[in-house]
This record gives structure tokens, sequence and C-alpha cells, in this order.
């Protein structure tokens, strides 16, 4: 995880990258303030201490895209080839069909140095990003830019950390659910315990979401879509807050594939009003109708657009926030600093267990009520 | 820019987890999750109901009970009126009666005392009459043996007749 900060690190002294790790890791992990006082000598890799030497600072930048992007493997902690980290495997489409190794066989580089040979085929790991060598080519080459010139992406299908951290919310939300759902074939009574719990949730969707956008007649079809999409989000969000966590909700893929689930429901569920109200809107002069139209058909995709867009930002904000609240430490090279910032970044964790439950709720809120708009039977003036 | 540049793999996934778990989950948790919570309100708003209606209904068969045990007290004090009244009607009418029969049979009484005095008297009168003739027939037999003492005597009785 931290590959791309090492380098900029091990020009100074090693006892200073292992703090900067220390401190990362037990802040994911107690999320209490800890001063750096103790230090652990680590050996690092030798071999990446003559690279980038340009890059003498801590890179905040690097480091929080980094956090809050998506990875071949797991990492939990440690770096370099010390790291703690678990193999995803990566799945990738070419031109000879479907390739997949495990993320290992990487063995931790991003930076394009380690060949993976597969089915003929060489592959890299470009800042997450496989790329496939050119046929004959045994090393990656870059232009000015630092572009690989001999090198093409094919399509990638990896089991990602984020794609795993989706799977475990699945898993999770099958055991919670199901339970609840054999509760209910077992007995009528009202469960207790965690139980109660997720039906008051549940309950909560269908009573304050769904029925007061979608009508007591129509709701019922939406609900699964409203539960699903809720609980996702919701324990995705909480599960991005646990050390050492993906940040599934925080990525624009994520996000734009929830909203076109949205998009999709509207454009399928739309009724004749709602296409009359927005191709052809009555009551208003003619010439104005066609200037109408365009706004409103515009405003169909817009309203999933913003749907993603809020999702994905205000989440990958909280991360933001809270490793720049960290990155302050390494910025200001002072460990006195982690006095302040660490009870910061405690309190805007805090704030996020907000935000995880009212990023959910608003998108399934938002989502019920563009369904509701584009099912709804209008009175006729 | 990485971050807003949507990573089509994970697209990828995102929709088939997704699809995949909307299905199982509407299939094995919310449809019998709702169904049942439905039920369970149902059920919870049947109890509700019948025990507002059990309430009513009680109500009712107690305002009936007052209603009925008001009628009743009604009928009783109607029928011990009537008694009363009737009492005092056949006592009335039975008074009259006897007053009526007493003055009969008084007045049939006297009727008859009358009658008896009558024909009691016309009997007296008779008698009376018969002795008077014979007593006369006697007198004037023997007063009337001499022709003076004759005169004497029907002048003696011309004189009380005057005087009568």
């Amino acid at each position: 995880m931290h590959g791309n900060l090492e380098p900029t690190i091990l020009s100074r002294s090693g006892s200073m990258t292992a703090q900067k790790s220390l401190v990362i890791s037990l802040y994911f992990t107690l999320a209490l303030a800890i001063f750096p006082a103790f230090t652990f000598a680590q050996e690092h890799g030798e071999e990446h201490s003559d690279l980038q030497e340009a890059e003498e600072e801590f890179n905040a930048t690097e480091m929080i895209l980094h956090h809050i992007g998506d990875s071949h493997g797991w990492h939990f902690f440690g770096s370099g080839d010390n790291s703690y980290t678990l193999p995803l495997p990566v799945i990738l489409y070419t031109e000879n069909g479907l390739v997949s190794f495990m993320s290992s066989e990487f063995h931790h580089d991003t930076e394009g140095h380690h060949v993976v040979e597969k089915d003929g085929m060489r592959f890299v790991n470009l800042h997450e990003d496989i790329y496939r060598l050119n046929d004959g080519a045994t090393a990656v080459e870059f232009d000015a830019e630092h572009h690989p010139v001999n090198a093409s992406k094919p399509w990638d299908l990896s089991i990602t950390k984020n794609v795993a951290a989706m799977f475990l919310t699945v898993i999770l939300m099958l055991i919670f659910f199901t339970s609840l759902a054999r509760h209910h074939k077992k007995n009528s009574h009202a469960p207790s315990g965690f139980n109660n719990i997720l039906e008051t949730l549940v309950i909560f969707v269908r009573d304050d979401i769904a029925i007061p956008q979608l009508g007591e007649k129509r709701y019922m079809k939406f609900m699964p879509f409203l539960l699903s999409v809720f609980f996702f989000i919701w324990i995705t969000n909480l599960l991005g807050l646990l050390p050492g966590a993906a940040n599934v909700t925080g990525n624009i893929a994520v996000t734009v594939s929830l909203g076109l689930f949205t998009l999709a429901l509207i454009l399928i569920n739309g009724n004749k009003d709602f296409w009359k109200h927005t191709l052809w809107m009555p009551g208003v002069p003619t010439f104005v109708k066609p200037i109408l139209a365009v706004v409103e058909l515009a405003g169909v995709f817009i309203k999933p657009i913003a749907l993603m867009i809020r999702l994905f930002a205000n989440i990958t904000a909280g991360h933001i926030i809270i490793l720049s609240l960290i990155g302050l430490i390494f910025i200001l090279e002072n460990a006195g600093i982690a006095g302040v910032s660490v009870p910061f970044a405690l309190f805007i964790t805090v704030l996020e267990l907000l935000v995880a439950f009212l990023q959910a709720f608003i998108f399934t809120m938002l989502s019920a009520l563009f369904i509701g708009m584009a099912v709804e039977e209008h009175e006729h003036h | 820019m990485d971050l807003i540049t949507p990573d089509f793999g994970l697209f990828f996934w995102q929709t088939i987890v997704f699809l995949v778990l909307l299905f199982l989950m509407a299939k094995f948790a919310w449809r019998p999750i709702l169904n049942s919570v439905r039920d369970r309100e149902q059920s919870i708003n049947d109890a509700l109901a019948s025990a507002e209606n059990a309430r009513k209904e009680m109500q009712n068969l107690k305002s009936d009970n007052e209603q009925l045990m008001k009628e009743a007290r009604a009928e009783r004090d109607a029928i011990l009126k009537e008694a009363r009244e009737l009492k005092e009607k056949t006592i009335a009418s039975a008074a009259e009666e006897a007053k009526l029969k007493a003055d009969r049979i008084v007045a049939d009484a006297q009727k008859s005392i009358e009658l008896e005095k009558q024909s009691a008297l016309a009997e007296l009168k008779n008698q009376v009459a018969e002795l008077s003739v014979e007593i006369a027939e006697k007198v004037v037999r023997k007063e009337l043996s001499s022709k003076n003492e004759q005169r004497q005597m029907i002048e003696k009785m011309l004189s009380d007749a005057k005087l009568n």
C-alpha cells in the first residue's frame, strides 16, 4: 500500500518510514492518538533506494489517491516485501482469451518493474493498471510524460480489493437478512436482538422512504431494489471506515453502476404521463414545449448522475479529509502534530459514521423520489 | 484523472454483484420479511379493531340492559297504577250498588208497610163501620120504640151534624 511512498522516504532514515507506516497502521487500527515515541527498525528492500531520488518529499496527494483508489491486492499493513497483503485474482481479457493469476505474482510492485509471464504474454502492474507488454518487449518503456509506449491495457476484470469488499458486503447482507427471514418463517412474533434492529431498519426504509415517495399502491414493486441499495450502500460505507478497508462507495465506477440501476428503473417504469410531461409538457404554450422537452429530458439523466456524483464525492471526501489529517504529520515532519490531527481525524471518522448512513438514506430516498415521479399518476388539469 | 474515470472492471463487477444481490435478497430475504411484517401488522390491526369492537359491543350491551331495566320499571309502575285504579273503581261501584240495593229495599219496605197500613186501616174502617151499624141498629131498635124518643133522637143527631 505504501509502494508509492517508499522511494520518497527511503532517502531519509529508515526509522522515519517505520514511524509513518506505524502511525498510519495504528490509526486505521485504533483511530486513537498514538505518539510515535517508539520506532521499529525495519530493513527495507534496498532495491528501491536508488529509484526516483528526485522525489525527496513526502507526497500527500499520491498517498491519499493510493488509499482511496482500487488495487489488485488487499493490503493490510507493512510495506514493500514485508507487507501483509491478501492476494486477489487478476483476471484479464486479452486478444488471446482470458488470463488469470494471483496478484501476489507482482510481488507488491506497482511501478511496472516486475513482469509476470502468463500464457506467453507479459504483464506489468503500473499504478494498479495492468498493462500487457507488446510481443517481444521484456520491460516497460516510458515516454516523456511517463506513459508506457510499448504496452497496451487489456480488459481488466480482476477481483480487485473493491470487488472483494463488495463480496464481503453481499455475504454479510445474505447472512443478516436470511437469518431475519428464517426467524419470520418460524414464527410471527416480533424478532428480538439484532434481528429486531434489522427489522426496524427494513420498516424504516418502507415507511419513511418507499411509501411516502411511491405511494401505498406501488411501493411493493420497488422495495427489493430500495432495500438492497440502502443496505448495500450503508454496510459498504461502514465497512469502508474500518481499518485497511476498501473505499468501494467512494469509487465512481461503483456509484455509476448504482445510479444506472435507478435510471433503468425510471426509464422502464416511467408511465405515459411521465413521458408526456417530459417530451411534450401539457399546459404551456407550444413554442415553449420543445425547450422544456430538452430541459426535462436532460433532467431525466442528470438526476441519476447527481446521485452517482453525490455518493462518490461524499464518501471520497470523507476519506480524503481523514487521510489529509494523518498526512499532516508527515508533511510537517513532526510527530507532535499527531496530538492534534489524530483527534481531528477521529472526530471526522465519527462524523463519517453519520455520513455513511446519511448517504445511503439520501441515495435510496432520491431513487425512490425519482422513480415515484416517473410512476405517479398526474391529475389532469 | 484516475479518480473520476470509471474503471470498467469494477463497473462490470458492481453491476453483476448488485444484480445477484438483488435477486438473492428479493427471493430469500426481502419478500419473506416484508410479507411477514405486513401480516403481523395486519394481525395487530385486526386485534386492535376487534378489541375496539368488543368494547363497543360491551357498551351497547350495557346501554341495552339499562334500557330494558328502565322499560321493566315503567311497566311495573303502569301495572301497579292500573291495579290501584281498578281496586278503587271496584270499591266505588260496589258501594254504589249496595246503596242502590239498600235504597230499593227500604223503598219496597216502605211501600209494603204503606200497603199493609192501608189495608189494615180499610179493614178497621170496615169493622168500625160494621160495629157502628150494629150498634146503631141496636140503639135504633131500642131507642126508637117510642115516637118521642125518635124525634129527640133525630133532633140531637141533626144538631150534632150541624156541629160537625
